[in-house]
């Protein structure tokens, strides 16, 4: 039956035109449920058995309803059917696993792609997990439950009574198996005129009354609204109304708005910015500062900003820190001469909100007794504080003291001080190693479950039994070179289980060196498209914690079947040049190989080989030659202005069965290392250059930008009275004068500048060749024109894109998805690999502090420090022994404002100086501090939840800084008294 | 911003069709007196009208060629067909191109040396335009050139197809044909023997994939050969009736 739809739209131009679309109405569609004994289900349900779609457990995704649901004395056999608004504030519950059998009508699928695709995508995730026995009823495409438009109604109604029709049609559909829809709404109207039709509804907070033992489902309601009138101060008058879409498209033709994305600054969550491009083409900063002009407005959101009058504009506040209660934080107002513009909130253009980690506000206090169960609102506290607090309503609020959990924001209506939200899941208690490991996780946006059956199903049949196959894996053909004859071997740190590397040289009769790297053939196993490919391209990247590994690859493959070991055939992608005596490149060819690796080497044994004369077999010849055509890569690699930059790194020891850590150290480089990293380099370099020879427009390449030079203003002008000069003109010039960058008196200085120096880069970022101009390749800090990455590919997804373009532009046939030639998808996934990139260094930093401040618990230790930044009300110090940074606050948190700091903030000499001009801190300063982690119990205050070391001034001394001679004095008995938890160097 | 699901994972299209299925086709021949041959066709809300005239004599000296007859194809679309109204001169490449196509796809179907020095007219006319234009076209004038008792070799069946989030689709309407991950190929073949008298595709599709979209396609083409069939029989028979009355 044919049907056209017709309707009258807007386009682009503005002119109004009539548009008809074909809509075909179907007998064919099913209902979903498993013993459905009508004719057209049953042969649909044949039909998916017989074309053996992938069937999770005994449920046919063709009919995934189960015939025993979750019965109810009011309903007895039912199955969920929610509506559009319930899915958008209750999602959260619909996620959990004990919620199933549930129908989702197309109308409200189609409703849901309109208002939010987030609600939309998680919707999709639970129906393609076959286990949940979720359905898709397509009720807009099938005959009987299709309705038209009526004159008059508008398209809600006509959605909801669409709707109606398709719960009583599925009513009278299954009433013979004695199974009945129930309609969730929330809607009054849409409820009532359901009940008048005979159909079954309630709302959704009824329904959940029935899982008696969930009580925690009522706690993840959202959009209940809170009204919570006694911690609202009476002069409180709400926030200033949005203006309306229209209006804010309006204002943004008319340049009379601007819009950008919301900002909030690290260290205050009342102070925001968004940038932006003003009429004039330039693109500046604009100040949302206070809660008044931030009007609701969240970190992230995309926001329509009006510019306030000149008069309103005020100095960017620099970095000032707030570390205590968020409440006292006072408006910032200085005016200075070089204002910038400020601007407030007037409209919200995209939410940007995601469920937030967070706990319950340590000041909070409950008022008077309550029933145990009854619900009582709370105020939270995010993990992220660019985050305000929120205000949830919970029937576990005394359970919840002293834990991390999860909360999402409903909304934020303009009576509402604070935005308002819904318990989500509880984590663990705070301090937890399992908790905060997995809050770390959850903040950086890491996609850490375990790998789903369907990625695990593409992994090899034959699992770790895998062999290699000379017809299968292309070897009899020839297309697969067979190099298992050759030295190879791999040098990695001790404790590699995912090897991506391995090595061989030998020299040619002409005197000339065959240099090799092989590396893991990965897209070998990776097929395109495969749901393997789909989770390694969204997760992007292995993440490396201090205890564990996220891994990109399911670990069959990353440390086995990948893992280039040695004594096994592995296959492997090979790059193999010809390098002359001085090693520049005479030749290379590029070809997938299976090798036969004859060690697996720490850097220290491939050392020992180097060094010990004594040892004269191939691999130690082939490792020698490789160490001496590395120098010379390396002398002109720094000739041409490669920088070598530093990062305090430092791995712990960790204890081996509670993996508590019980040291620190610095990690150690070694000749071989810098071996290892010169091939990769040569690799990368040269792949690099033939993916863009036969991609021009889609090949994954890294650039990094260089760095502007008033970057390294503090820095330069921090070294004039050292005598020492930064020239920053291009990377040689900066790598010489590094080099030159030295105190005879402090052989940690020149380490201490790099970590500096490393600090003023910019991010270096995959892109797709397309969208930059040749001139913007460059890699700055390796000092070349054109770099990627192509040495990784178990643990980054570049490397694996990069290795199916290069198999593309060696081998006409190879089958690789259309992906690679679509500059929009690529860079798509340029910007998602970016991100992830980003997350994952992050999220490794977290687990490193998280790890140093459970090393530091309970002890105290005084150390030397460097000064590394100058804040407005602190200093960040860098404790070279530890690698630990932390900030000495220069206002105390319960001194009131009325005293004056202690230490007052130069802007002209960028240093912070004691009132009576007789102490000052400055870049480089040595400084003498006490570490020590609060070891108060997790309520006592909102520091202590986010629990963070703190640092305190010895020396120089700083009256009101410093600790008093009798808090000293306890520090020196604390130290003598437990000599064992303190580590005084 | 949301791009609009052309496939969803029920496997239903936007307009509610599977992947391997046609859109609804109504066509009937002999709709024009005047015309020597002349057919409406539509396949769902792509509507042609084709007249044919000839066998005849060349209007212009210069095409004739002395061993077979040539044909010349004019396609036009009305400024109504789409629902923004758009003028298109004559001289339009885009016009010219399909006229052209058509052409290709017919000179070797057509019995040519049973006339020679002589002329066949196609002229096209699309009245409504969503998706498809090219094979709605030679679908039309297969009809009106048989609805002429021109020679053939065979009916020429032409359909489209399309790969959509790795799936092979035929049929492509405007809303599917617009979105430009889409590839669009379009087969027309001689249902007899198979033979594939065009081939045109100005997308991007992996060659890996190009025999199942063409598989499809086909599949299509020889159901659409039996909606042409139905056509010509009732227009034979309508014919037929009108004789023996």
């Amino acid at each position: 039956m044919l049907r056209n739809k017709s309707f009258v739209k807007r386009t682009r131009k503005g002119n109004i035109v009539r548009t008809v679309k074909e809509h075909y109405l179907r007998d064919d569609i099913t209902c979903g449920f498993e013993e459905c004994s009508h004719k057209v289900c049953a042969d649909a349900r044949r039909n998916a058995e017989k074309s053996g779609k992938p069937t999770a457990g005994d449920v046919n995704p063709a009919a995934p309803l189960s015939a025993s649901p979750r019965s109810t004395t009011k309903w007895g056999l039912h199955y969920l059917v929610p509506d559009t608004n319930a899915f958008v504030n209750q999602i959260d519950i619909f996620e959990r696993p004990i919620i199933n059998n549930v129908i989702v009508l197309s109308t409200v699928m189609d409703e849901l792609r309109g208002l939010s695709m987030p609600v939309y995508n998680r919707v999709r995730a639970i129906t393609r997990d076959h286990a949940r026995r979720w359905f898709v009823f397509s009720n807009e495409h099938h005959r009987e439950t299709f309705i038209e438009r009526s004159a008059n109604e508008s398209p809600n109604d006509r959605n909801d009574r669409a709707i109606r029709t398709a719960v009583i049609w599925l009513k009278a559909h299954l009433e013979p198996a004695l199974i009945t829809p129930v309609l969730v709404t929330n809607d009054e109207g849409n409820l009532r005129k359901a009940l008048e039709d005979g159909v079954d509804a309630c709302r959704m907070d009824e329904y959940l009354r029935v899982y008696s033992e969930h009580p925690e489902l009522l706690d993840m309601m959202g959009s209940v609204s809170i009204t919570d009138r006694n911690s609202e101060d009476s002069s409180w008058s709400g926030y200033p109304e949005y203006l309306s879409t229209v209006q804010v498209q309006a204002g943004l033709k008319a340049n009379a708005l601007v819009q950008g994305t919301l900002q909030i600054a690290p260290y205050n969550y009342l102070e925001g910015s968004i940038s932006a491009v003003f009429p004039d083409g330039k693109e500046h900063r604009i100040l949302v500062i206070g809660r008044n002009n931030m009007n609701r407005a969240i970190q992230g959101d995309r926001v329509a900003v009006q510019i306030l009058p000149k008069s309103q504009w005020r100095k960017a506040p620099s970095a000032a820190l707030v570390d205590e209660d968020e409440d006292a934080v006072p408006d910032v107002d200085k005016k200075t001469s070089e204002d910038s513009p400020t601007g407030r909130v007037v409209g919200i253009i995209r939410r940007n909100w995601r469920p937030y980690c967070a706990f319950l506000d340590p000041n909070f206090v409950t008022k008077g007794a309550r029933a145990s169960n009854a619900p009582t609102i709370v105020s939270v506290l995010a993990m992220d504080r660019r985050i305000p607090k929120l205000k949830i309503r919970t029937r576990q609020a005394d359970a919840l003291a002293g834990q991390r959990f999860v909360v999402a924001i409903d909304s934020w209506p303009k009576e509402s001080r604070y935005p308002q939200g819904h318990f989500v899941r509880a984590l663990g208690n705070a301090g937890d190693k399992a908790t905060e490991t997995e809050v770390l996780l959850l903040e950086h946006d890491v996609p850490f479950q375990p790998f789903t059956q369907n990625v695990r199903a593409d992994l090899p049949s034959e699992g770790a039994d895998w062999s290699l196959d000379l017809e299968r894996d292309q070897i009899a053909s020839g297309k697969r070179h067979d190099l298992r004859a050759l030295n190879i071997c791999s040098i990695d740190p001790p404790g590699c289980t995912d090897i991506d590397d391995a090595l061989h040289a030998f020299e040619l009769p002409n005197g000339n060196f065959q240099v090799g790297v092989h590396i893991a053939d990965v897209t070998n196993f990776v097929k395109p498209g495969t749901a393997m490919d789909v989770e390694a391209a969204y997760r992007s990247t292995t993440v490396y914690l201090v205890d564990r590994r996220i891994d990109m690859l399911p670990e069959l493959l990353g440390t086995n079947l990948c893992s280039l070991r040695s004594a096994v055939d592995r296959l492997a992608f090979s790059c193999i040049w010809e390098l002359d005596q001085d090693a520049n490149i005479v030749d290379v060819v590029f070809h997938k190989s299976v090798i036969h690796s004859k060690a697996s080497l720490t850097y220290e044994e491939a050392q020992n080989r180097i060094d010990d004369p004594t040892m004269k077999d191939p691999i130690t010849k082939s490792i020698r030659s490789l160490n001496m055509l590395a120098k010379k890569l390396r002398k002109r690699r720094m000739d041409a202005g490669a920088l070598t930059l530093s990062s305090p790194e430092v791995r712990f020891r960790l204890e081996n069965d509670s993996q508590d850590p019980v040291d620190v150290e610095m990690k150690a480089l070694k000749e071989t290392n810098a071996l290892v990293e010169e091939f990769m380099l040569l690799a990368n370099i040269s792949v690099a250059r033939k993916i863009y020879q036969h991609f021009p427009d889609s090949a994954i390449l890294r650039r990094h930008p260089e760095p502007p030079a008033q970057n390294f203003c503090n820095l330069q002008h921090a070294l004039k009275p050292l005598g020492i000069e930064l020239e920053v003109g291009s990377s040689l010039a900066l790598a010489q004068s590094l080099d030159k960058a030295v105190l005879p008196s402090d052989p940690y200085f020149n380490n201490l500048l790099r970590i500096l120096t490393t600090r003023c880069m910019m991010q270096a970022q995959y892109f797709c060749s397309g969208t930059h101009t040749p001139e913007e390749f460059r890699h700055y800090g390796l000092a070349t024109d054109i770099y990627t990455h192509f040495t990784s590919p178990i643990r980054r997804y570049s490397d694996v894109m990069v290795h199916r373009l290069l198999h593309a532009s060696i081998d006409r046939e190879a089958g690789y998805g259309s992906v690679l030639t679509d500059k929009n998808k690529m860079t798509e996934q340029c910007d998602m690999l970016n991100h992830r990139h980003r997350m994952a260094q992050q999220a490794g930093r977290s687990s490193v502090e998280l790890y140093t401040n459970l090393f530091f618990k309970g002890k105290t230790v005084e150390e030397p420090g460097y000064v590394t930044q100058i804040l407005q009300n602190g200093f960040g110090v860098l404790i070279p022994s530890y690698g630990i940074e932390g900030v000495v606050y220069t206002t105390s948190k319960d001194a009131d404002s009325s005293i004056p700091p202690a230490l007052e903030y130069d802007q002209a000499a960028h240093e912070l100086v004691s009132p009576k001009k007789d102490i000052s801190i400055a870049l480089f300063q040595r400084v003498r501090v006490i570490l020590q982690v609060d070891n108060k119990p997790v309520s006592a205050n909102v520091s202590s939840m986010r629990r963070k070391l703190s640092l305190r001034l010895i020396e120089p001394h700083v009256p009101g800084i410093s600790p008093t001679d009798t808090e000293q004095k306890r520090i020196v008995e604390l130290v003598t008294k437990h000599p064992d938890k303190v580590k005084n160097i | 911003m949301s791009r609009q699901e052309l496939l969803s994972p029920e496997g239903l299209r936007v307009d509610g069709r599977r992947a391997n299925e046609l859109r609804r086709i109504l066509c009937r021949a002999s709709v024009l007196n005047t015309a020597d041959g002349s057919a409406y066709y539509e396949q769902g809300n792509t509507k042609v009208l084709v007249a044919v005239y000839g066998p005849r004599e060349p209007r212009l000296r210069g095409p004739v060629q002395h061993e077979q007859a040539t044909i010349n194809v004019e396609f036009n679309v009305a400024p109504f067909s789409t629902s923004e109204r758009r003028k298109r001169s004559k001289g339009d490449k885009r016009l010219l191109e399909v006229a052209s196509f058509v052409r290709q796809a017919f000179e070797g179907a057509i019995q040519r040396s049973v006339y020679p020095r002589s002329q066949i007219d196609i002229y096209l006319n699309l009245l409504q335009h969503d998706g498809g234009t090219l094979e709605t076209c030679i679908n039309a004038a297969t009809l009106a050139l048989i609805d002429a008792g021109i020679s053939m070799d065979d009916y020429v069946c032409a359909c489209t197809a399309g790969f959509i989030d790795e799936v092979p689709v035929l049929d492509l309407n405007a809303v599917e044909e617009s979105s430009i991950e889409t590839p669009d190929l379009t087969v027309a073949i001689l249902p007899r023997n198979g033979n594939i008298a065009l081939l045109q595709m100005e997308s991007r599709l992996h060659s890996d994939k190009l025999e199942d979209v063409m598989d499809l396609a086909v599949e299509g083409c020889k159901h659409i050969h039996r909606k042409l069939d139905e056509a010509v029989l009732a227009a034979a028979s309508d014919l037929a009736q009108k004789l023996n009355r």
